[in-house]
């Protein structure tokens, strides 16, 4: 492989691993929300269990 | 309904940013002719160049938000506009890394000041990242909606009087040597360029949805917990 | 129209009274300008182009403005009189033209001591300097007063306000240095005073959706 096609594929690659990095902070963000949705379910019940 | 739509625009764009940027990268490798001069490198071009395009588009889509905040009012635009300057900015970082990458293949340098387009995305990184140092120490509502829309507004103005004076500097520093663009672009490399440049749009796209349905449901759960709190 | 006129220059007129009594910020951006002239003597190597002295004078002259600037809203912060400005009976945007007058007015002082010191100490004042300067001024305390408004809603302000101007500030610092040095510097002094009016109807226009609530 010549440099001229070394540093083409690196182009490449920064924007397919920029892709992926977005990925994984998406993932993060489900995690998170997905973590505060369940805690926000049980605190929900909580309240229901207590009026109720 | 509206939120099942919004969900499908966004699996939408990235079906077509898919189909759209294998098809274009591959014409790019396989399809579009070699560059005289330049050789193999310069297919960086059909990755740097539709990057940067979308950067632009970003911080216009921003500007034109920030513009309709200002004129009607309403909270979402600020979202919105937040949400455009963010995929903007990470356009816009990913241009200033191929275009050092391709400064180096080119030129033998990772920077190069003489390249107009990358030292205004170096000025316009640094303008919008302090925005985001705004946004994230003036306490929430409507006032730093507003701040944040007009300086939002700024950054499509400075835009082109920053190239105007990148331009001026350039006969002041440095003698203009290097010309990208040399022989008008071949047919087929114009075709390569523009699906790969519409596969850029729809990633775009597709990731300013899924932000943005990210920041509204975190806005939504924020004030769930205020309300059940 | 008279109105509006009278209450900008009422602002401002206040702005240079309260300096006058306090003296907070004129002397200390003396102090800077010069200060900085002389650390840049000892910043350039012995035989630096005169072309290097005329680019560090700019970067001096406009680190001394962004201490005019973070005084001019901070000290109204500070203080709590910033509410009462906005709810003053008069146009917002007056209370911006007024605040950029008293801007302008310290950037002046700044540089009637800060010229005679770089002739001094490096090269001869040419008109065109003079010139850039006094267009660059408009640039800098038109975008530095809204911005200014801006960081004084934030946090961190003293810190925020250099990170949002530095890149705005980068056309006139290329028109400014442009028009000191260059052959004919005609061009950079229009490119200055477009970047004046595209800003300052821009920061007019806008002031008022930065400091309402």
């Amino acid at each position: 492989m010549s440099t001229g096609e070394k540093y083409l594929w690196a182009a490449y690659l920064v924007l397919f691993g920029a892709v992926l990095l977005y990925v994984v902070l998406i993932s993060l963000k489900v995690g998170r929300l997905e973590r505060e949705i369940t805690s926000l379910v049980e605190l929900a019940r909580e309240r229901e269990g207590r009026s109720g | 309904m509206s939120t099942s739509l919004r969900n499908n625009g966004a699996a939408l764009l990235s079906l077509s940013a898919a189909a759209l940027l294998v098809a274009g990268l591959s014409l790019a490798i396989f399809w579009a002719p070699e560059d005289a001069d330049q050789g193999i490198s310069q297919k960086i071009f059909y990755v740097h160049v539709p990057v940067a395009l979308t950067a632009y588009a970003c911080f216009f889509w921003a500007a034109w938000k920030a513009l309709r905040l200002l004129w009607r009012g309403g909270e979402r635009y600020d979202l919105e506009s937040y949400t455009a300057v963010h995929m903007g900015v990470i356009f816009g970082v990913l241009t200033l890394v191929t275009g050092s990458i391709w400064a180096k293949v080119s030129w033998g340098q990772w920077w190069v000041w003489s390249e107009r387009q990358l030292t205004l995305f170096l000025i316009l990184f640094l303008f919008y990242s302090a925005y985001f140092m705004l946004r994230y120490s003036t306490d929430p509502g409507p006032r730093r909606a507003r701040t944040s829309a007009v300086y939002a507004l700024f950054g499509v103005v400075l835009i082109p009087v920053s190239f105007l004076a990148i331009r001026l500097a350039e006969g002041l520093i440095h003698p203009v040597v290097f010309k990208r663009d040399g022989p008008a672009m071949e047919g087929s490399m114009f075709l390569t360029f523009c699906v790969c440049f519409s596969g850029m749009l729809a990633l775009a796209g597709a990731l300013y949805l899924v932000e943005l349905s990210g920041k509204r449901a975190d806005a939504s759960l924020r004030s769930l917990r205020e309300r059940l709190a | 129209m008279s109105g509006y006129i009278a209450d900008a220059a009422a602002l401002a007129r206040k702005d240079l009274l309260v300096e006058l009594r306090t003296r907070d910020t004129v002397p200390a951006m003396l102090l800077f300008v010069v200060a900085a002239l002389v650390v840049f003597h000892f910043a350039l190597p012995a035989e630096s182009s005169r072309l290097a002295a005329s680019g560090m004078l700019w970067i001096a002259l406009l680190f001394t403005a962004l201490l005019a600037l973070v005084r001019a809203f901070v000290g109204e912060r500070d203080q709590g009189t910033l509410d009462g400005l906005i709810l003053a009976p008069c146009d917002r945007s007056a209370i911006w033209v007024g605040k950029t007058l008293s801007v302008l007015a310290f950037l002046l002082f700044a540089e009637a001591v800060a010229l005679p010191a770089f002739a001094l100490f490096y090269e001869d004042v040419t008109w065109e300097l003079v010139a850039g300067l006094a267009l660059a001024n408009v640039g800098i305390a038109t975008v530095g007063t809204l911005l200014g408004a801006m960081a004084a809603a934030a946090r961190a302000r003293e810190l925020l306000l250099p990170l949002l101007f530095l890149p705005l500030a980068i056309p006139l610092v290329v028109g400014g240095v442009g028009a000191t040095v260059a052959e004919d510097p005609g061009r950079y002094l229009a490119f200055l005073g477009l970047y004046d009016l595209i800003f300052a109807i821009l920061s007019w226009a806008s002031f008022e959706y930065v400091v309402t609530e």
